[in-house]
C-alpha cells in the first residue's frame, strides 16, 4: 500500500474561513491509510513546498494529496516539488477545496465536511495512480502568421529573425493592413507609411519568410507542433515576378472601382496595384469587376502588357503548409456606419468615417493630403469630430470602448489644424481616454495650444441645411444645447473584428467573445495564447489596440512562438487513452467519437489504436467504449468509481 | 375585405376630414373601413408609470369590446391612439398580476380581456397588405408636381418597439406619397416633436417648433406636409396663426392628413367641408396642381 | 452652491420610488448627454435631462420635484429611443410627474383654459395635457 501524505492549505483566509483546516488534518492523520497529514498557511510558498518535501523524506511518502486551489493554478508547482523530493510527479493529486468548496459556501461545518469528501476522493484516486513519463513527438519548426497588418508583420519579422521559417497568409493583394492607410500616428505624429514600409520591405526580402497574398486559410488539422494548414490562393492573373509595375495595364482598363485603399473616396481600375508601396510589388486583376477574361470581352490589359505578365488562364490554387504554430493577426474593421442612421452617413457626402478622414489627410490620399471635403472639394473651415460612434452603446450598437478613437480623433483634429490654420476643429466626446505614454500631454497640448474645442456630450443628430451639416450636440458641462454648423463631420467609428474573422475562428476552432474578438487563454497571465495549444494571437483581432499595443503584443507573441519552436521535440501529457487489446472488439465506436482524430483501427488485429500525441485525454472514447477496453491513464474506471463512492457514501 | 377601425375622439370633430378622407380613400381601394361599436377615448397618452393601472383602463376597454365584437384586429388612423392602445395592451399583458386586476376591475364588460386584438396603423396596412406598387396602380389622379414632406413626429416611430418603420430612418410616408405620384422630400425635422400637449401650457414653445419644423420642410423644397396625428396637425396647422404673428418672415404652409391626399389620388373629390377644418387653406395649391 | 452628499442620500426612498414607478435604474446613466442633445424642449428646461439623471443619482429628487423640467417634457421619447444604455429617460420624467400629480401638484387646472381655447383646442390636446400636467 502507498504511504500517503495529506497537506491542507489555508490559502490565507480563503480556505480557512470556511473549512476547519486544523480539524481536517487531525482527522486525516487519524486514518489508518494516511501516514502523515498537516496544514499550512500557504503551501504554494517556498516554505510550504519545503514542508511537503521534508515530509516526503521524513515519512518515506510515495504519494501526496495537496488540498488547495484549482489544479489549473498550482498543480505544476506541487508536481515540481515532489519531483525534487524524488517522486514521480503523477504521484501527487490536487484536491480543489477552494474554487469548488470554500469560495462557494459560507457554512463552515458543511464546508469542512465537503472538503473532507473532496480530499477523501483524491486519496482514492492517488492510491491507484501509476508513475508516468511524458510522451514526445517531433515538431515542425515553422510558424504561420495569418494577416499582414502591423501586428502580423512584427510577429513574422521577430520569429524569422530568430531563425525560424514563417509563412504569412494575407487575404488582400498587399500586406500593410490598416496602418498603411493612416496619415500620421499618435502621439508623435510621425508618418505612418514612413515607419511601416521599411518593415514591409524587410518582410518581403526576408529569407525565412514566405508570403502568400490573396490567400485565405481554409482548413487546419493536426495539433500543436504539427499542424497541416490548407491555404487557398486566389488567382491574381498577373505574375508578380514578371510585372514591372509600369501601370500600362491600368491605364487602358475601362473599369472604375471605388478604391478600398482610399475607403471609397477615390477610384482604382479593375487591374490595379492597391498603393505604390504595395508588397508584393505587382498589379493584380480584380476578377469581380473585370469585364471578362477574354479578348472578346475586353482584353485590353493583356494586349498592352509588354512584360507578358498577364495570364487570363490563371486559376486559384490550394496548397498545404506544415507548421508548428499558428498566429492569428487578422486585425479590425470599422463598425458599419450605415447602422447609425441619425448621423446621416451615405445621405450627406460630407459626413465621413475616421478611416476616410485618414485618407483625406494622407499625402497619398485622393486629395494629395490637402484637406478637401467630398461633396464640392471645398476646404472645410468648421469640422466636427464625433467620438463613440457605435462604441459604448449596449442598447443599439456595441457595449465596449473601442479604445483608440479618443487618440485618433484628437490626432485628426490636430492634423486638420496644421493644414487649415484658420479652421476650427470640434470634438464631441463622452470621456477622454488617454492612458498611454505621452498621450495625456498630447491631449493637453491640443486643447491649450491648438484650440481644439472639446465638448462633453454625445451628438443626437445631424441635419443638412444647404451645404452645412447642422450638428445637434450637448455641452453637459454647461448644461446647454450646442448647435454647430459644420462643413464636414468625421465619425469615430467603433472597432470590430475584421470581417471574415468569424469564419476563420470556426476553421481554427478558436474561441471568440460575443463580439467576435479572439479569446486569449487568460486575460492577464496568458494574453497572447489562445486556449488551443499552438494557436497564438497578435493585435486587434483580440481586442481594439493602437499601434504601440499591437506591436508590443506582436513581439510577445513571437517570443511565445519561439519558445515552442526552440525544441525539436514537443512533450505531451501521458494522461491519455490506452486500450486493452484483449477486451477491444474492434467495433470502432471510439474512432467516430474522438474529436482529435487520435483513434484509428489496426486493420490486421482489429484493435483500435491511440495516437499518443493527438490524444488530448478528453475521455470521450472511454465513455463510449462498450467493452471497457479503453481506459485513461490515472483516470481508470476503478479510480473514478472509488472517487464516486467516497463522495456519495462518505469516507467512513 | 373590410377593415375594422378605431377612430378616436378627435376624428369625430376637429379632424373629421381625417376620418372622412380615410373612409373615402379606403372605399376606393375596396377595403372599406368599418367603425367598431361602443368605442371610448383611448386615453390619448400612454401612462409610463408602472402602477398606473387605472390610466390603462380606457385603452383596454376598447380592446375588450373589439374582442367581444369578434374583431381580430383594429386599424387605427391617429398616431397617438395607435401608440396608446398598443402599449397599454402590451403593458397589461406583460404582467399576470396586472392582467388579473384589470379583468376584475372590468367585470361589467361582456368578456374578460385576453389581448387577442392586433392593433395596426393604417399606414402599415397599406404597405404590408397592398404594397406601394399595387397602390400606385390604383391611382387615378396622380399627385404630379406636388412636392410634399412626410411628418412622422414621435409616436409612429417611438418607442422603437412600436415603430411602424425604422425608428431613425423611416420611409413609409415618403413611400406612400411616392406611390400616389407626389414628390416626397425627406427633410431634417420630420422626426422631431411638435411640442405636443405643451401647446396648452407653453404655447410659444410650440409656435417656435412649428416655425422651425415647417421651415425645415420648406428649405427641403416641400410645398406642404402630411401627418397622421391630430395633435401634430393642430400644432403645425392651427398654430400657424400665432407663427405668422410672431415671425414676420414665416411663409404659411398647408398641412394635410395623408388620407386627404390618398382620397384625391384614388379619385374621390375634395370636400369643401375639409377645407374649413384647415387653418392654412390647402385649396390654392391643390388647384394649382390640377387636383381639384 | 455647495451640496452636501451623505450615504443616506444615495438611493434614498424617493429614488427608490422613481425607480419603481419608471422601472429604470438611474445608476445606469453614464452622462453621455445624448438625451439632452436630442431633446426638443431642453432650451426651456431648468435642468437638462442628463442633469435630471445625475441629480437622481445623487438623491436630489426633492430638488427635481420642485423644478420645472418634468412639466416641460413633451414625452416625445427621443431621449429614451437614443439612450445608449437603454434607459427610458422619458419614463423617469413621467415618474417625477406622477409623484407630483399624486400630491395634487400640477401646472394646469380646467379653470386655466379660456373659453376660446376650450372651443378651439381639440379633445386630443385637452385630454393629453390634463393627463400629463394636471394634479
Amino acid at each position: 500500500m502507498k504511504r500517503i501524505g495529506v497537506f491542507i492549505c489555508h490559502c490565507g483566509v480563503n480556505i480557512k474561513d470556511t473549512v476547519d483546516v486544523e480539524a481536517l488534518s487531525e482527522f486525516f492523520m487519524s486514518r489508518d491509510d494516511i501516514v502523515h497529514a498537516e496544514d499550512y498557511m500557504f503551501l504554494c510558498s517556498d516554505p510550504g513546498q519545503k514542508i511537503i518535501k521534508k515530509a516526503i523524506a521524513e515519512h518515506k511518502l510515495d504519494g501526496v494529496v495537496v488540498a488547495s486551489c484549482s489544479p489549473t493554478l498550482h498543480e505544476s508547482t506541487f508536481q515540481n516539488a515532489i519531483e525534487e523530493a524524488g517522486l514521480n510527479k503523477f504521484q501527487m493529486e490536487v484536491a480543489n477545496i477552494r474554487e469548488q468548496c470554500s469560495w462557494v459556501h459560507n457554512d463552515k461545518p458543511a464546508g469542512t465536511r465537503k472538503a473532507s469528501l473532496i480530499i477523501g476522493a483524491s486519496i482514492e484516486k492517488l492510491k491507484l495512480n501509476e508513475s508516468l513519463e511524458p510522451t514526445s513527438a517531433p515538431l515542425t519548426r515553422r510558424a504561420m502568421v495569418i494577416g499582414g497588418g502591423i501586428a502580423g508583420i512584427q510577429t513574422a519579422l521577430d520569429i524569422a529573425d530568430a531563425g525560424y521559417e514563417v509563412v504569412m497568409v494575407e487575404k488582400k493583394p498587399s500586406i500593410g493592413g490598416h496602418m498603411i492607410q493612416l496619415s500620421e500616428t499618435f502621439p508623435t505624429l510621425d508618418c505612418s507609411q514612413c515607419i511601416l514600409t521599411p518593415k514591409m520591405v524587410q518582410l518581403a526580402k526576408h529569407p525565412n519568410i514566405t508570403l502568400h497574398v490573396n490567400s485565405e486559410v481554409k482548413d487546419i488539422s493536426g495539433f500543436v507542433g504539427n499542424f497541416k494548414v490548407t491555404v487557398e490562393r486566389k488567382a491574381q492573373y498577373v505574375d508578380p515576378d514578371l510585372c514591372n509595375i509600369c501601370s500600362d495595364c491600368s491605364t487602358v482598363c475601362p473599369v472604375l472601382v471605388p478604391s478600398e485603399y482610399d475607403e471609397g473616396l477615390g477610384w482604382r481600375r479593375a487591374i490595379y496595384i492597391p498603393f505604390p508601396q504595395a508588397i508584393p510589388a505587382s498589379f493584380t486583376l480584380d476578377i469581380d469587376n473585370c469585364l471578362g477574361l477574354s479578348p472578346i470581352a475586353c482584353g485590353k490589359c493583356a494586349e498592352k502588357c509588354e512584360a507578358n505578365a498577364i495570364n487570363y488562364d490563371a486559376s486559384p490554387t490550394t496548397f498545404e503548409v506544415e507548421v508548428g504554430a499558428v498566429v492569428v493577426a487578422t486585425g479590425y474593421d470599422l463598425y458599419p456606419v450605415e447602422n447609425i442612421a441619425e448621423y446621416g452617413y451615405g445621405k450627406y457626402p460630407d459626413v465621413v468615417t475616421s478611416l476616410q478622414f485618414e485618407r483625406i489627410l494622407s499625402a497619398t490620399g485622393p486629395t494629395g493630403g490637402v484637406v478637401r471635403r467630398p461633396s464640392d472639394g471645398a476646404e472645410p473651415k468648421e469640422v466636427v469630430f464625433i467620438q463613440c460612434c457605435g462604441s459604448r452603446d449596449p442598447e443599439h450598437h456595441l457595449s465596449y470602448c473601442s479604445k483608440i478613437c479618443c487618440m485618433y480623433s484628437l490626432k485628426h483634429a490636430k492634423l486638420y489644424k496644421h493644414k487649415v490654420h484658420d479652421g476650427q476643429p470640434y470634438i464631441f466626446y463622452i470621456d477622454i481616454r488617454a492612458g498611454g505614454k505621452r498621450y495625456e500631454e498630447f491631449v493637453q497640448q491640443a486643447i491649450s495650444e491648438e484650440n481644439v474645442l472639446y465638448t462633453r456630450g454625445k451628438v443626437a443628430r445631424i441635419f443638412n441645411e444647404g451645404d452645412k451639416m447642422v450638428v445637434f450636440g450637448m455641452d453637459t458641462l454647461t448644461g446647454k444645447k450646442v448647435e454647430i454648423r459644420a462643413d464636414m463631420v468625421v465619425l469615430a467609428m467603433a472597432v470590430v473584428p475584421s470581417y471574415g474573422s468569424d469564419e476563420l475562428a470556426k476553421t481554427l476552432k478558436a474561441g471568440t467573445d460575443k463580439h467576435g474578438f479572439f479569446n486569449e487563454a487568460h486575460p492577464k497571465l496568458r494574453p497572447v495564447e489562445s486556449l488551443q495549444a499552438g494557436l497564438f494571437l497578435a493585435g486587434a483581432c483580440q481586442s481594439p489596440k493602437d499601434i504601440p499595443d499591437a506591436v508590443s503584443q506582436a513581439s510577445g507573441t513571437a517570443a511565445k512562438v519561439m519558445v515552442l519552436l526552440s525544441s525539436d521535440r514537443i512533450l505531451h501529457s501521458p494522461i491519455i487513452a490506452t486500450v486493452d487489446d484483449d477486451l477491444c472488439s474492434g467495433c470502432g465506436i471510439c474512432i467516430g467519437t474522438c474529436p482529435y482524430g487520435a483513434r484509428e483501427m489496426d486493420l490486421l488485429t482489429r484493435v483500435a489504436l491511440v495516437n499518443d500525441i493527438l490524444c488530448e485525454g478528453c475521455g470521450a472514447c472511454i465513455a463510449a467504449c462498450p467493452s471497457g477496453a479503453a481506459q485513461q491513464h490515472n483516470l481508470t474506471d476503478d479510480q473514478i468509481a472509488n472517487m464516486i463512492r467516497v463522495i456519495a457514501l462518505g469516507d467512513e | 375585405m373590410q377593415l375594422p377601425y378605431y377612430p378616436g375622439c378627435t376624428l369625430k370633430n376637429h379632424a373629421k376630414h381625417f376620418e372622412d378622407s380615410a373612409i373615402a380613400a379606403m372605399e376606393r381601394l375596396d377595403m372599406p373601413l368599418v367603425e367598431m361599436e361602443d368605442w371610448v377615448c383611448c386615453g390619448t397618452v400612454f401612462s409610463m408609470s408602472s402602477d398606473d393601472l387605472m390610466l390603462q383602463v380606457a385603452s383596454i376597454r376598447n380592446l375588450v369590446r373589439a374582442e367581444h365584437q369578434n374583431l381580430s384586429e383594429l386599424i387605427v388612423l391617429c398616431s397617438m391612439c395607435y401608440n396608446t392602445l398598443r402599449r397599454a395592451s402590451d403593458f397589461i399583458l406583460s404582467d399576470p398580476e396586472n392582467l388579473d386586476k384589470v379583468r376584475k376591475f372590468m367585470y361589467l364588460e361582456e368578456k374578460p380581456f385576453d389581448g387577442t386584438v392586433e392593433i395596426l396603423h393604417l399606414l402599415s396596412v397599406l404597405r404590408d397588405r397592398i404594397g406601394w406598387e399595387e397602390l400606385g396602380r390604383k391611382v387615378v389622379r396622380p399627385l404630379a408636381n406636388l412636392k410634399v414632406g412626410g411628418y412622422y413626429g414621435c409616436l409612429l416611430v417611438r418607442p422603437e418597439k412600436y415603430a411602424i418603420d425604422d425608428f431613425e430612418a423611416p420611409t413609409i410616408i415618403e413611400d406612400l406619397l411616392g406611390a400616389l405620384g407626389a414628390t416626397a422630400s425627406p427633410y431634417p425635422y420630420r422626426l422631431e416633436c411638435c411640442g405636443a400637449y405643451q401647446t396648452v401650457t407653453n404655447k410659444d414653445v410650440t409656435v417656435q417648433r412649428t416655425y422651425e419644423l415647417l421651415n425645415s420642410a420648406r428649405n427641403a423644397g416641400c410645398e406642404a406636409i402630411v401627418t397622421s396625428c391630430p395633435l401634430c396637425a393642430f400644432n403645425l396647422d392651427q398654430r400657424q396663426r400665432e407663427t405668422i404673428e410672431q415671425f414676420p418672415d414665416f411663409d404659411p404652409m398647408p398641412v394635410f392628413y395623408f388620407t386627404e391626399l390618398m382620397a384625391l389620388a384614388f379619385g374621390a373629390n375634395w370636400d369643401p367641408e375639409w377645407t374649413k377644418l384647415h387653418f392654412v387653406n390647402p385649396e390654392p395649391i391643390l388647384r394649382d396642381k390640377g387636383l381639384i | 452652491m455647495t451640496v452636501s452628499i451623505t450615504r443616506k442620500d444615495i438611493k434614498n426612498e424617493l429614488v427608490d420610488k422613481i425607480e419603481l414607478l419608471s422601472g429604470q435604474n438611474v445608476f445606469e446613466c453614464y452622462q453621455c448627454g445624448n438625451c439632452s442633445s436630442g431633446c426638443p424642449m431642453v432650451d426651456y428646461m431648468d435642468y437638462t435631462p442628463n442633469q435630471v439623471m445625475r441629480l437622481a443619482q445623487t438623491g436630489a429628487i426633492e430638488e427635481l420635484l420642485a423644478a420645472g423640467t418634468m412639466w416641460v417634457c413633451a414625452a416625445c421619447l427621443q431621449c429614451s429611443s437614443r439612450c445608449p444604455k437603454g434607459i427610458d429617460v422619458a419614463g423617469v420624467m413621467e415618474a417625477l410627474r406622477t409623484i407630483n400629480l399624486r400630491n395634487r401638484v400640477g401646472v394646469i387646472t380646467p379653470d386655466d383654459i379660456s373659453t376660446e381655447d376650450r372651443r378651439e383646442l381639440p379633445p386630443i390636446v385637452l385630454v393629453s395635457a390634463f393627463r400629463k400636467l394636471s394634479g
